[in-house]
């Protein structure tokens, strides 16, 4: 971390500038990917929940993953990560073949991801939390752990950078308290900053804002924002349209298990095919009006404003697609 | 609530008065040499066993009593000779190792047990865990025939107790360490009327049943239900199970005794030939009830309204509760058949094998087996993970020993957990 | 009633060879479940190994002490792999039911006839502790004697000093590990292994490892009770001893280095002086004999504990020392 302040905006103008004038269709290459995955498969059962052609995200952009509930865009996510297994496919990181790998061999090349349902460690103190998330660290080797001598040095950097951390996100006075403690918003924030101790290269942010008070959400946007300022790549998996187009220098939209549109903000806001997968002409819901009545989708008026709400089939996929991934067949993945 | 109170303790009372007066055995101070002689499950009375020092002087000598007891006192501890004098063993039986002298060491103020196991030439058709490999020389075609009824008999007790465990696993995902406990209990409590009270023994079976039933309702109503609702975490539950199992089992040996005993009736039915199968009529009428009753629950399961809702309650509680079902209602009911089905298992199983304190602990392991290998939380899965748990058991004496029977169903537990932890008909999104 | 008996076995249970052994098992499984949160319920295979590992290779195959000492720790190294390496991967209760069906396995194999000639089968082995004895420095003195109330022979004595320097010996090594960022990964891994791997441990690797420790410790364990009774039998190493090492760990407080010790101390002066109670009480017909009898005095202790376990769940999961913020049997 420079001493003297970045100049907000640097980052960002050249994310832009690289992806400016790049056609906006699924697919397509970008100048400088740091991310590639093809023919990517994963199947539950009978339901096929991810099918992505190609897909690459940008080196230094933050990129957004969005899509109606059911669309797969959290189960693409795990497998990137390493939390599932896909059935056919491949994806490289960096160039180096990452589809298969273990999560932890994942993380460890320097990609790194955070939970929808925050996993502090509650029973850690906050400062602890933040000393786990380094890498390399020699005490954590089982003989070399018995002796004190070996990884104090270590230890006391480490904490060091981690102090550094938490005063970077407001969360230092809550150094020796354990993260049980903390607030949900405070508990996202220190996440966020574990996964910074570990140095990593791309950050893959599973709903940040999910279940965050609105008051916590711009401090949490300046957080994802400097990332981008640190030379990380940011590609997260979000509902929240605001975020989504206040942030992102990218949007890849997932519908029905596939990629259905990419491109710049305002530009796939704006396209049919997105608006169409988001209010459901080809599922089989129906709109209800706030009198609840019942209307079909194309009977709206110009301007009418329309709000998502799932429907409890759309649910009963997510819930089969999240007990899945969480290891509902008794394996733990590791 | 106050009345359930009333009447457990009241149950409580008088199984205490009837068991306790019965499983007295004095220990002799002191120290001293003892044992008990049992053919199979029959105590052999009138064999007499001597004990000499080291040195070959004699120390004492006595008869076994009408239990098989005998008891021989020794001046201190230190290491006995014990001779059973194998004439006056009754015609047919013997010394099934083949060691009729043993050198036991006595602790200071130890009362040591000494076990001479002894065995006849024909075996029955109820094979049970506690005895050593008996040889038997009849055909291949009666032996196979043996094995596969007695493999089918078994699997049907052991689905009785494999389809409570798996529905309380689906509805709650607890695991029930104390399911076995369930099952000594039916026969513990058929045993009371029917021997202590003296009610024919299909009836005694009813209120067993029934008394089951309640008690598993019992059970989620006071502890369970309480345990979920200060929402207590699923491994801290599943230990206190084992807590549970734990009290239980020795509050059934402080209750019982620890020897095992028979119903009075249909005792040592003799087997009618059907071709091939040798098997008694007791036993088929328990199978036959035992089929009625696994279709009639699958059935329901399956048929009535309150059985889907079962089956959503165990595929995704919340989703359940968001449609409308009273998932605590379930719960209870789920409770409740599994108890009433645990009692059945136990008295089945104490028809075929008599009734001991441990009966249903020692079949848990398998129960276990068989829901893992069908799949925890299905209904299907916990029948046919029993089918073939209770035929591999009985084959597998095939080519071990009978004493390591269990060894080997655990084995192939272990096994299918490496290679297909959802067993056979689990499908990974129906657990957890 | 002869209180002074009673009392004096309940004293000499807080520093007595039972005490000890279940100590080691119950580090040793605090090191499984307290620390890492894996649900080892055949910690018993483990001291089981460790003192049939002494004895069989005296008795049976006439080798000398040590490298029965040697065999045992081998063995239950060995043991932990072959039980970590399929069910590692698996969820909490599946473990628990692997871990039992295991320690059954090898209790009905001590106890199978047909390998009577290695093991002894139900009537175990003896004759295996001389070379241990031979070391004693206080043979030949008159033991420990405090007030004729707390007393211990020669041999005992000899006994006792090696087993509490073994558990010396593993309360450092546990409190050394478990400073260190090594435990840090592996309390963070009890709570959420998921967590874990998103920072890049290796989650499996690090719970074989916890394994491996914790079953060596228990195996120290068996060593100390077949020493001290010259003898072992399969059924002392049955369910049994698991759930009372369990109860052990959760009564002194999970996840801390001396709870092990402390809660085998307290267990086993209640259980020996409850036993030691009713002994007396029947003996001397202090209590009619319609209520208990000496046989259903055995029941009394299993009874108890398996009550005491239940209550310390619901009420006290942290046990005496525990934290309640690090415990995670809290109710949540």
């Amino acid at each position: 971390m420079s001493a003297e302040p970045v100049k907000t905006g640097t980052a960002r103008e050249r994310a832009v500038a690289a992806l400016a004038g790049l056609p906006c269709e699924p697919g397509v290459p970008k100048p400088d990917p740091i991310l590639i995955a093809d023919s990517v498969v994963r199947r539950f059962g009978g339901l096929t929940a991810v099918d992505v052609k190609h897909v690459e995200v940008q080196r230094g952009s933050i990129t957004a993953l969005i899509g109606p509930n059911g669309a797969g865009k959290t189960t693409f996510f795990n497998l990137l990560t390493g939390f599932d297994v896909p059935d056919e496919g491949s994806w490289t990181f960096n160039g180096a073949s990452l589809s298969g790998v273990a999560a932890h061999k994942v993380a460890r090349s320097g990609m790194v991801r955070t939970f929808q349902l925050t996993k502090a460690l509650s029973k850690l103190r906050v400062i602890d939390n933040m000393r786990l998330g380094a890498t390399g660290q020699k005490g954590e080797s089982f003989w070399r752990a018995l002796v004190p001598g070996v990884w104090k040095q270590q230890e006391a950097e480490i904490t060091a950078r981690a102090e550094e951390l938490l005063t970077r996100f407001k969360l230092i006075a809550k150094r020796d308290d354990f993260a049980g403690s903390l607030s949900g918003g405070q508990r996202k924030l220190l996440e966020m900053a574990r996964a910074l101790m570990v140095q990593p290269e791309m950050v893959m942010l599973d709903e940040p804002m999910a279940g965050v008070n609105p008051a916590l959400t711009q401090s949490l946007l300046g957080h994802v924002k400097q990332l981008r300022e640190d030379g990380m790549t940011v590609l997260f998996v979000e509902h929240d349209m605001d975020m989504v187009h206040d942030i992102s220098d990218w949007i890849i939209v997932m519908g029905q298990g596939g990629v259905i549109a990419e491109g710049t903000p305002d530009k796939v806001m704006a396209d049919p095919r997105v608006i169409d997968a988001y209010l459901g002409a080809h599922h089989d819901g129906a709109v209800k009006t706030v009198g609840g009545e019942e209307i079909d989708a194309g009977e709206l008026a110009e301007g009418s404003e329309v709000a998502l709400i799932p429907a409890v089939d759309e649910l009963e996929q997510e819930a089969a697609g999240d007990s899945a991934e969480s290891g509902a067949d008794g394996k733990d993945r590791s | 609530m106050r009345r359930a109170v009333i009447m457990l303790t009241a149950f409580l009372a008088c199984v205490m008065l009837s068991f306790g007066i019965g499983a007295t055995s004095a220990w002799a101070d002191g120290e001293s040499l003892q044992g008990t002689l049992k053919n199979g499950d029959a105590p052999v009375a009138g064999v007499k066993i001597k004990a000499f020092t080291q040195d070959g002087a004699p120390v004492g000598e006595a008869t076994s009593d009408a239990q098989g007891k005998w008891s021989i006192p020794v001046p201190a501890a230190g290491t006995y000779r014990v001779d059973l004098d194998q004439s006056t063993l009754p015609a047919g039986v013997t010394v099934s190792n083949g060691r009729p002298s043993l050198s036991p060491p006595v602790a200071d103020g130890q009362a040591r047990n000494v076990l001479f196991p002894l065995g006849s030439g024909a075996a029955g058709n109820a094979p049970g865990q506690n005895q050593p490999g008996v040889p038997k020389a009849p055909s291949s075609l009666d032996r196979y025939a043996d094995l596969l009824y007695s493999g089918l008999h078994f699997s049907l007790i052991i689905a009785l107790a494999a389809l409570g465990i798996s529905l309380i696993f689906g509805t709650t995902g607890l695991t029930n360490f104390a399911h076995g406990e369930m099952v000594t209990f039916g026969a513990l409590m058929a045993f009371l009327f029917n021997v202590t009270i003296g009610l024919p023994l299909v009836v005694s079976g009813l209120i067993a049943v029934a008394i089951g039933a309640a008690a598993g309702y019992f059970q989620d109503r006071t502890f369970w239900g309480w345990l979920r609702k200060r929402r207590t975490n699923l491994v801290t539950m599943m230990i206190i199970s084992i807590g549970l199992s734990l009290t239980l089992r020795y509050v059934f040996l402080y209750f019982f005794g620890g020897e095992s005993r028979a119903f009075a009736d249909f005792n040592a039915q003799p087997g009618h030939q059907y071709g091939p199968f040798l098997i008694a009529p007791k036993n088929l009428i328990c199978d036959a009830i035992a089929i009625i009753v696994l279709v009639a629950v699958s059935w329901a399961l399956l048929g009535t309204r309150l059985g889907k809702a079962t089956r959503a309650v165990a595929d995704n509680p919340a989703l359940a509760a968001a449609s409308g079902i009273n998932v605590d209602r379930i719960i209870r009911l789920v409770w409740t058949i599994g108890g009433g089905l645990a009692a059945l298992s136990g008295v089945i199983l104490g028809a075929y094998q008599n009734v001991g304190y441990q009966m249903g602990f020692q079949i848990l392991l398998l129960v276990f087996a068989a829901v893992t290998l069908g799949g925890f939380g299905t209904a299907w899965g916990a029948l046919i993970g029993s089918l073939v748990i209770g035929l591999f058991i009985q084959f597998s004496t095939l080519w071990i020993p009978t004493e390591l029977k269990t060894v080997g169903a655990l084995a192939v537990l272990i096994v299918i957990l490496l290679f297909r932890p959802q067993g056979i008909l689990g499908r990974r999104t129906r657990i957890g | 009633m002869n209180w002074q008996s009673i009392f004096s076995v309940s004293l000499e249970a807080i520093i007595g060879s039972t005490t000890i052994a279940y100590a080691l098992a119950a580090i040793g499984l605090n090191v499984h479940f307290g620390y890492t949160g894996l649900l080892n319920f055949g910690q018993s295979a483990f001291v089981g190994v460790g003192a049939y590992g002494i004895a069989m290779t005296v008795s049976t195959f006439d080798l000398p002490l040590w490298l029965g000492v040697l065999i045992g720790i081998g063995a239950s190294m060995i043991l932990a792999l072959l039980l970590g390496i399929p069910t590692l991967r698996l969820r909490a209760d599946y473990l628990a039911i692997v871990t039992i069906a295991a320690a059954e396995i090898i209790r009905l194999m001590y106890r199978a006839t047909d390998l009577r000639k290695w093991t002894g089968a139900s009537d175990g082995l003896q004759g295996f502790s001389q070379d241990f004895y031979d070391l004693n420095p206080f043979k030949g003195t008159s033991g420990i004697n405090i007030g004729d109330i707390i007393t211990f022979t020669d041999r005992e004595t000899w006994i006792l000093v090696v087993g509490w320097a073994l558990i010396a010996l593993s309360c450092l090594f546990v409190w050394l590990l478990m400073k260190s960022p090594w435990g840090r990964v592996l309390k963070a891994i009890r709570e959420d292994e998921d967590a874990v791997r998103s920072l890049g441990k290796n989650v499996f690797s690090y719970k074989m490892q916890s394994l491996v420790i914790g079953g060596v410790i228990g195996c120290l364990g068996g060593f100390v009770f077949a020493l001290d009774r010259a003898a072992v039998q399969p059924d002392t190493y049955g369910t049994e001893f698991t759930f009372f090492a369990y109860t052990i760990v959760i009564l002194g407080g999970a996840a801390r280095v001396f709870g092990p010790v402390v809660g085998s101390a307290i267990f086993w002066v209640l259980l020996v002086f409850i036993d030691a109670f009713i002994s007396e009480a029947i003996n001397h017909k202090d209590v009619p004999s319609w209520l208990i009898s000496t046989t259903q005095a055995g029941s009394v202790r299993y009874i108890i504990v398996g009550l005491g376990l239940m209550l310390l769940l619901i009420f006290r999961p942290q046990g005496i020392f525990g934290d309640k913020r690090e415990v995670m049997l809290d109710v949540r």
